[in-house]
């Protein structure tokens, strides 16, 4: 017989995601992943100015922040067929790249980590064999024995307190934590440094964005004007800013991050047999370096890849009708032709109609309708997206930046091209992509100040920001690589205003729940068969869950069709 | 491991201890302290007596409808740094995006801080509370945002109402608000409610908001809507670098013209600086690196109510309601006579004649010594 468990909320993500799993002989034998939070964005959008589109869908997640109104940007000049400057690609590519070193690193030191590292544990590290441990695997300098003693001490104090604050409850002691005291402090001590150097990255969207979480964007290009002879500008001091900002952010990537999380995999390499899923992967590429049409330019290359072989990829194309399609099956929506049919974006409808149970509630009915999120899928395959999907379709396409991260890597932990398909290879490939995009972010900052030097100086294309220059009606698709995976937008412009918004989001193919054939999606598919040691700690789930980074904000978003505001609801089932 | 099982919590005293301070430096920190409270100075027998017992400020953050800005906001303070604030200043004991234990571990946690703190712990809201559909359209563990607001927000000393979402409902509350998105005010009466608008608002005035709580022991002075005075009393517009272009007429016609480059006022392209009260201008963002309009975008006036429906992001002016001063920009800082129907028009546009006609004489003084310098 198997037993049902419910882990909700799932902590250390964005948003709100309830995983039931069923458990029979220390195994999950079926799990089911649900989004519990809506917020209707789409709704909202309707008839407003497609060029304040961006500003909104930027609401949409201030964990991946920027992403959103990058893509929405991007829909509406597609829509509109602006080609932006050189510099605002360039501009645009460093705020991705110090975005992704954010994200990446704030995602394994502090919402990861505590998965493999044993906070508690590490107070019984010996600070002379930590900090030898620590100077054998990286040259960073915070690494002497009195540094880690310090660490300790006030680890050591806190936990004394009695207030345990964020580690309150946690899996401490639990048998699936593998790594040796002295790992676990240097762990720890990078927790807390993460989070100090984190501030730092970010004030590069600061520079060109004014501000971050939630930096601005403007159709057409950027808004920060490149001044080189005037202090509100971007001018020399703010690129040396930029310049020291994307050094230091590589120097902790590949001096800390990379370190730590070799180390760290090496004593879990069985996790590079578990949690693997899908073998589905979707790119839709981003970083061009021709402009954003030219997609054979991008650093990141799109691409398909089915059933784990490597040996093929294929293309993808956003605006075929028959390709991206999204289904609500098992999703707290109706569709005019019903349940089973699957929507392109262009044509996306969907009216909201929860039909769970009446909270407080025990148990979702996961046979129906179960989650607020739709059910994207790719020429009906489900597809997982994110850095394995990248990292993956990069190495396939032999790219060779892609190949010497990766072959390092299966090098040093020793390990078959195999154990990337899963939660470790997941976890790899995030650390893999960073150390690209660090560098890449440097490359495209060159490329900047040779643009300015040689006097190009344009920032934006504004010859189509009036609407009476725009035609009566416009499709357009904008798509990136959100630091979670494949993300597009798809807009309907008619009469200047905004007809029809949808996003179809990372985390929406991941945590979706199953499709009209009963397929799974990732996360569900990723939890079969991994092992639990103790049915009331669900720490083996939450390290697979975690691997995927979830964003749930990004990933739930529907208009009603009628336009009207629900009020009331049925509600079925208990 | 549970929070039970361990001995007491270190004090106030105890921490300044530990960081290597005399009792002699207490002691004048305590009466330092007992003066800004505004007590008598014979209290100072009972501030040195709630320093030394009192434990780590527990607080309690949830999340409802929201997008997490707020917490990533929050982990950028500069001063002090989110680490200090975790592991010296409060006892954050339970943050769904911080927090190690997940699940029943999770619920555990809150429902031990909400016992044994009852009556004590801050709680934090970040996000609205959607009361469409019987609050459905947000749940946690099986209850809705609105059933755990009610549960958690009884035993706060007070709430704090981070970012527009908790404290003026933000984008899903834009128009047509499908989902009844609600802000806590409207929700909670009970209690004393800080809000703290912005979309996010600065990492430095959230850590400053729970800093202004522990060391002056109580919550800050609030305006007339319950923002801080400290930071939201003073609009964009007057505390803007840039303000000075507005008052010669000088601005920015098109994004990337060439008064873009020369840094010229954002009004026209649609600045909401007039009408918006933030710290921005003064404390910047990101640890002072910069902010929307240093780097060359109009203020979208995240911390207003409503700000969403306020008029499109680059239409300037008429729009948003109460200033008809702003309504015509050109008006008030070219030509400066003309101002109709402005309710607050008279002092602004002598203000702006005047330092026009002040920036005219720098620009007049300005040549005269370049003029003088090659010569």
């Amino acid at each position: 017989m198997s037993k049902r468990i419910v882990v909700d909320p799932v902590t250390r993500i964005e948003g709100h995601l309830r995983i039931e799993a069923d458990i029979e002989n220390g195994k999950i034998k079926d799990a089911y992943s649900s989004g519990t939070m809506v917020r209707l964005l789409e709704e909202i959008l309707r008839g407003r100015d497609p060029k304040d589109a961006w500003a909104f869908v930027g609401r949409v997640c201030g964990v991946c922040t920027s992403i959103h109104s990058l893509t929405s940007v991007r829909c509406v000049e597609d829509a509109l067929d602006i080609t932006i400057p050189p510099n605002a690609e360039l501009v645009r590519n460093i705020m991705f790249c110090s975005q992704y070193i954010h994200d990446h690193v704030v995602h394994f030191y502090h919402l990861h980590a505590m998965d493999w590292v044993d906070v508690v544990n590490a107070l019984k590290a010996d600070p002379k064999k930590t900090s030898e441990l620590a100077q054998s695997i990286s040259k960073w300098p915070k690494s002497s024995p009195g540094y880690f003693s310090d660490i300790q001490t006030r680890i050591k104090k806190f936990v004394d307190s009695g207030q345990l604050g964020i580690f309150s409850n946690g899996y401490w002691g639990h048998p699936a934590y593998k790594l040796p005291a002295e790992v676990n402090l240097i762990g720890l001590a990078h927790y807390l440094e993460a989070l100090e150097w984190q501030k730092e990255i970010v004030k590069v969207h600061a520079i060109f964005g004014g501000k971050n979480p939630h930096p601005n964007y403007l159709v057409g290009g950027m808004a920060c004007a490149i001044g080189i002879d005037d202090v509100s500008g971007i001018n020399a001091e703010r690129l040396a800013f930029v310049g020291q900002l994307l050094k230091d952010g590589k120097d902790f990537v590949e001096q800390v991050y990379i370190p730590d999380l070799m180390a760290i995999a090496s004593f879990y390499k069985d996790w590079g047999a578990i949690g693997g899923g899908l073998g589905n992967y979707l790119v839709y590429g981003d970083l061009p370096t021709k402009g954003y049409r030219d997609i054979s330019s991008y650093k990141f290359p799109p691409g398909a890849i089915l059933n784990k072989d490597i040996s093929k990829v294929y293309d993808v194309d956003l605006k075929k009708d028959d390709e991206v399609q999204e289904f609500i099956t098992h999703s707290w929506y109706e569709y005019k032709e019903g349940n089973d049919k699957g929507l392109h974006p262009w044509k996306g409808e969907s009216k909201v109609k929860y039909s769970g149970p009446k909270p407080p509630f025990e148990h979702l009915n996961t046979n129906e309708k179960y989650s607020y999120l739709k059910t994207p899928r790719w020429k009906g395959n489900a597809m997982e997206v994110g850095p394995l999907a990248r990292v993956l379709v990069g190495y396939a396409r032999g790219r060779e930046d892609f190949k010497a991260v990766v072959d390092k890597a299966l090098t040093d932990l020793n390990v078959p091209v195999t154990a990337l398909f899963s939660t470790l290879g997941r976890t790899a490939a995030r650390g893999l992509e960073s150390v690209l995009t660090a560098q890449w972010g440097l490359d495209f900052f060159d490329q900047l100040l040779a643009n300015i030097k040689n006097g190009d100086t344009r920032m934006a294309e504004m010859s189509k920001f009036d609407p009476s220059t725009w035609p009566k009606t416009a499709l357009g698709v904008g798509h990136t690589e959100a630091p979670r995976g494949a993300l597009a937008h798809w807009i309907n412009i008619e009469n200047e205003k905004i007809a029809n918004y949808q996003l179809v989001v990372p985390t929406t193919w991941n945590a979706s729940p199953r499709d009209n054939k009963g397929q799974m999606s990732a996360y569900e598919a990723s939890l079969i068969d991994t092992p639990v040691a103790d049915e009331t700690q669900p720490l083996e789930i939450i390290r697979t869950i975690h691997s995927f980074d979830p964003c749930m904000a990004c990933s739930v978003h529907l208009y009603d069709e009628d336009g009207k505001t629900i009020s009331r609801i049925s509600v079925l089932g208990d | 491991m549970t929070n039970d099982a361990l001995p007491k919590q270190p004090t106030y005293y105890e921490e300044v201890e530990r960081k290597g301070y005399s009792r002699r430096d207490f002691v004048k920190f305590a009466s330092m302290m007992t003066a800004f409270i505004g007590l008598e100075q014979s209290a100072i027998g009972q501030v040195i007596k709630a320093l030394e017992t009192q434990p780590r400020l527990p607080v309690i953050w949830m999340h409802f409808q929201e997008c997490t800005c707020c917490s990533e906001s929050f982990i950028r303070s500069s001063h002090p740094i989110v680490a200090d604030i975790l592991l010296d200043k409060i006892s954050l004991d339970y943050s769904e995006t911080l927090m190690a234990a997940s699940g029943t571990q999770a619920e555990a946690a809150l429902k031990n801080t909400m016992e044994k703190y009852k009556g004590k712990y801050i709680l934090c809201v970040e996000g609205s509370v959607p009361l469409g559909a019987d609050g459905v359209y947000c749940m946690i563990g099986g209850k809705t945002s609105l059933q755990i607001l009610e549960e958690v927000s009884e035993g706060a000393a007070a709430i704090i109402a981070w970012g527009s979402c908790a404290s003026n409902g933000c984008v899903q509350s834009a128009k047509p608000n499908p989902t009844q998105a609600t802000p806590i005010h409207k929700i909670i009466k009970n209690k004393p409610i800080i809000k703290v608008p912005g979309c996010p608002p600065i990492g430095e005035v959230m850590a400053g908001v729970i800093v202004h709580y522990l060391t002056f022991g109580r919550i800050p002075e609030l305006d007339k809507v319950g923002r801080p005075k400290a930071f939201y009393s003073k609009r964009v517009h007057d505390t803007c670098y840039r303000r000075p272009f507005f008052d010669a007429g000088l601005y920015v016609e098109s994004f990337d013209d060439e008064n873009a480059k020369k840094g010229y006022c954002l009004y026209k392209v649609g600045c909401k600086g007039p009408s918006t009260y933030n710290a921005c201008g003064v404390m910047k963002w990101n640890g002072g690196t910069s902010f929307p309009i240093q780097s060359g975008h109009p203020c979208i006036g995240c911390s207003e109510e409503n700000y969403w429906d306020n008029g499109r992001l680059y239409e300037r002016g008429s729009a948003f309601a109460g200033f008809g001063i702003e309504a015509d920009a050109d008006t008030v800082g070219k030509v400066a006579l003309v101002a109709t129907g402005a309710a607050i028009a008279g002092h602004a546009i002598a203000t702006n004649i005047g330092k026009s006609k002040l920036i005219r004489g720098h620009q007049a003084e300005g040549r005269e010594s370049e003029h003088e310098l090659e010569s």
